[in-house]
C-alpha cells in the first residue's frame, strides 16, 4: 500500500495560525512541539484581535526564524479584520517582512502584497468562490488559496478543473471552522465587560466559549470577535478525494488540546500507514460536540454525512 | 454622476432607499428618495426571497420612472458565483448595463473584473458585501475596478468612518437605517452553517424555508434548520428567527449571546456624518413592504434637509423616531457599532 501511495498525489500538511488567545508560554511550548511534528507548512501570527498580544511582531519572526531552521516552511498570517490604523501598521511591517511568505485574510493585505510583487497565500478570509477570481488575484502574485470553508468539493472539483501552473490549493481539513467576524467581542460581551476593557478574558478559554441552543445542543464557538463552529470539521475520510482533486495542502487548524495526535493521524494516513476512516472515527470519539463535514458534502456546515462523526 | 471625495462635504448627503418591487421603488422615488437600488429575480443579489426583486420588464419601467423624475438606480449583483453558476451574474452585468442603472452594487472580483472590462462607462460601487472595512481594501477595488463608490460594512465606530473617508479616494456610503448585520458583510456564513444557504452563495440569511414555528407547552418556539432560535412567554413579542438574534447559552447563562432583535438607527449622528463628508446614507430593506419604504423615505428625506439647512439646530424630532420605532426590529433602534459601547 505505501509502495502505491508513493505514485499518489500527495498533499503536503499545513498547520494553520492559532486562533484562540493563548499564553505566551502556551504558545512557546505548542511550537516547540511542532517543530519536531509532521507539518511542512505552519502559518504563524494573531489573525483574530488586534489586542491579543502574546507576541509582538518581532517575536513571531523570531519564531518563524527557529521553525523555518526546523525544515517548517513557514508563512505569516495576518488579521482578518482590519480596522485602526495601528493595525494597517502591524499589516505593512509583514508584508514588507521580505523573508516569509505572507497569507493575505482580507483585500488590504492583498493590496499591498500585490504591490510589492512578492507572492502571497489566500487566506481563508478571502472570498474566493469561482475560477475567474483565482485567476485574477494569481495574476497579482497569489500562489496559494485556502477554500473558502463554506465551499463543497463539487465547486473545489470545478476549480481545480482549471488549475493554475504555480498555484496551490489548501483545505481546511481540521478544525473549528472560521464562521464570521464583528465589530463586537462576543467574549467580552459574556462576560459583561466593555470591548475596550475586555480585561483579555480570552486567556481563559483556549478553546473558546461554546453556545448551545435552549435545548443544550452545541453549535457555536465564541472566541472574541470570531465565531466558529462547535463542531470539529474533520475531513481525514476524504484523503482519497484529496488526492483526486490535486489538492496540495491540508490545513489543520491548532486546537487547544490534541493537535499534535490530530497531525500524526494525519501524517501516517497520507503515509499510507493507517487507514483514513479508522484514524478519522479514532479522532472524532475525542470531540466534545462532535465532527462535521456538511460543507465539503455540498450540505449545512454542522452535518455529519458519514458514521464516523462521534458524538 | 458620482463624485470624488475632495468634493464630497460640500454635496448634499444622497439619500439611498431600498425597492424590492416596483411600488417600493416608485414610493421611494415620490417620497425624496435620491437614489434606489433593486435586485434582480435570482441569486445574483443578496436579498434573493420568493417574489421579491426585479424582472426585464419591471426593471426597465423603475429605470424609467427614476430617471423622467431625475433620481438614481443602483442594481445589486453582490453575492459571490460559484462557477457553476457564473454566467448568470454575466448575464446580469450586461443586464444592468443595457437597461442604463446608475451603477452596479458589486462584490465578488469576477463580477467587478467583467463589468469594468466589458462595460467600461458602467459606474461600479463596492457592495457592503465586499467587506472592506480599511482604506487599503478600498485602494484595491479603486486601483484594480475603477470603482466610484465604497459601501462600509456596519461595524465601524465613527471615529474609524472618518479615518476611512479621509483616506478613501472614492466616495464613501454608510448605512443609517434598517436590519443590523452584526457580523461583518461577506464574512458571516453562519447561515450556510445551519440551513446550508448563505448570504454570499445565495443571497440569503436564515432563509424562510428553514423556518418553523411551534406552539409548545413551553412557549411559541421558533427554529431555524431544526435548531432552537428562540422560545417565547405568553404574550411575549415573537420575532423572525435570524440566526445571530436568538437566545442561547454560554457556560450558566442564557441571553442574547450575538445580538438583540434590534434595528440601527443613525438619525442622532445626521451632523456628524454631514460634516465628515459622507456621500450618501443607505437605507436597508428592499425585503420590506412599500408602506415601510415610504415610512422611512419619508422620515430620512425630512432628516437630511433639516440637517443640511441647520446642522448647529439639528435634532432628531420625536415624530420621526415614533415612526421609525414602529418599523423597527423589536421595536427598538441602536447606534450599532457607529457608537463604541455597542461594540
Amino acid at each position: 500500500m505505501s509502495a502505491a501511495t508513493m505514485t499518489e498525489y500527495q498533499p503536503k500538511l499545513a498547520l494553520g495560525p492559532v486562533l484562540y488567545y493563548w499564553s505566551k508560554d502556551t504558545l512557546l511550548d505548542f511550537y516547540e512541539r511542532i517543530s519536531a511534528a509532521p507539518v511542512d507548512i505552519v502559518y504563524l501570527g494573531e489573525t483574530v484581535c488586534s489586542k491579543r498580544r502574546a507576541f509582538n511582531t518581532d517575536e513571531w519572526l523570531e519564531l518563524a526564524e527557529r521553525l523555518n531552521a526546523a525544515g517548517k516552511e513557514v508563512v505569516l498570517s495576518t488579521m482578518a479584520l482590519l480596522e485602526a490604523e495601528s493595525e494597517l501598521k502591524t499589516l505593512r511591517r509583514l508584508c514588507e517582512n521580505g523573508r516569509f511568505t505572507v497569507e493575505a485574510n482580507d483585500m488590504g493585505a492583498v493590496r499591498l502584497l500585490a504591490e510589492r510583487k512578492t507572492p502571497f497565500v489566500l487566506g481563508t478570509g478571502i472570498n474566493l468562490y469561482n475560477d475567474q477570481t483565482l485567476r485574477f488575484l494569481a495574476g497579482l502574485g497569489a500562489k496559494r488559496w485556502v477554500m473558502p470553508v463554506e465551499l463543497s468539493r463539487v465547486t473545489l472539483a470545478s476549480i481545480q478543473a482549471g488549475r493554475l501552473e504555480g498555484v496551490e490549493t489548501e483545505v481546511f481539513a481540521y478544525g473549528r471552522l472560521p464562521l464570521a467576524y464583528s465589530a463586537r467581542c462576543f467574549t467580552a460581551r459574556y462576560h459583561d465587560l466593555p470591548k475596550d476593557d475586555c480585561q483579555y478574558r480570552c486567556l481563559n478559554d483556549p478553546a473558546g466559549l461554546t453556545v448551545s441552543t435552549r435545548e443544550g445542543q452545541a453549535f457555536l464557538t465564541l472566541n472574541g470577535i470570531q465565531t466558529q463552529s462547535a463542531q470539529t470539521c474533520n475531513l481525514l475520510p476524504e484523503l482519497a478525494k484529496f488526492r483526486e482533486l490535486k489538492v496540495d495542502a491540508l490545513r489543520i487548524s491548532p486546537q487547544a488540546e490534541g493537535t499534535e495526535t490530530v497531525i500524526e493521524a494525519f501524517a501516517a494516513c497520507l503515509r499510507g500507514e493507517r487507514d483514513a476512516v479508522a484514524a478519522a472515527r479514532a479522532l472524532n470519539a475525542a470531540l466534545p460536540y462532535g465532527a462535521c463535514d456538511g460543507y465539503w458534502q455540498g450540505q449545512p456546515g454542522l452535518k455529519q454525512t458519514t458514521e464516523v462523526g462521534g458524538v | 454622476m458620482p463624485v470624488s471625495s475632495s468634493s464630497v462635504a460640500s454635496k448634499p448627503l444622497e439619500l439611498v432607499c431600498p425597492a424590492g418591487n416596483l411600488p417600493s421603488l416608485k414610493t421611494a422615488i415620490d417620497h425624496g428618495a435620491d437614489s434606489v437600488y433593486i435586485g434582480f429575480r435570482d441569486d445574483t443579489n443578496a436579498r434573493h426571497f420568493p417574489g421579491l426583486n426585479f424582472d426585464a420588464k419591471t426593471a426597465a419601467q423603475g429605470v424609467q420612472y427614476a430617471h423622467a423624475k431625475g433620481r438614481r438606480v443602483f442594481v445589486a449583483l453582490n453575492t459571490f458565483p460559484q462557477p457553476s453558476g457564473w454566467e448568470r451574474w454575466q448575464r446580469a452585468v450586461d443586464q444592468a448595463a443595457e437597461l442604463g442603472v446608475d451603477a452596479v452594487i458589486a462584490a465578488d472580483i469576477s463580477v467587478l473584473d467583467y463589468a469594468c472590462r466589458q462595460h467600461p462607462n458602467l459606474p461600479l460601487h463596492l457592495s457592503v458585501q465586499g467587506s472592506a472595512t480599511n482604506y487599503e481594501a478600498i485602494r484595491f477595488y479603486h486601483e484594480q475596478f475603477g470603482i466610484r463608490r465604497v459601501v462600509l460594512p456596519r461595524v465601524l465606530s465613527l471615529p474609524q468612518v472618518r479615518h476611512v473617508l479621509e483616506n478613501s479616494p472614492v466616495a464613501v456610503e454608510v448605512f443609517g437605517f434598517g436590519g443590523l448585520c452584526i457580523m461583518v458583510e461577506g464574512r458571516c456564513l453562519l447561515s450556510s452553517y445551519v440551513t446550508g444557504e448563505s448570504p454570499n452563495m445565495c443571497g440569503v440569511c436564515s432563509p424562510a424555508k428553514a423556518v418553523r414555528w411551534e406552539e409548545t407547552p413551553r412557549g411559541l418556539e421558533t427554529r431555524l434548520g431544526g435548531l432552537l432560535i428562540d422560545r417565547y412567554a405568553p404574550g411575549e413579542p415573537a420575532g423572525y428567527p435570524t440566526l445571530c438574534k436568538g437566545r442561547f447559552m454560554v457556560g450558566e447563562q442564557t441571553y442574547y449571546a450575538i445580538e438583540e432583535p434590534t434595528s440601527l438607527n443613525t438619525l442622532e449622528l445626521l451632523p456628524e456624518l454631514q460634516d465628515m463628508g459622507i456621500a450618501a446614507i443607505k437605507i436597508e430593506g428592499r425585503q420590506r413592504s412599500p408602506a415601510y419604504v415610504t415610512q422611512v423615505t419619508k422620515v430620512w428625506r425630512a432628516a437630511i434637509d433639516a440637517c443640511r439647512r441647520n446642522p448647529a439646530a439639528y435634532a432628531p424630532k420625536p415624530e420621526w423616531l415614533r415612526e421609525l420605532g414602529k418599523v423597527s426590529e423589536g421595536q427598538q433602534t441602536t447606534l450599532g457599532a457607529y457608537h463604541r459601547t455597542w461594540q
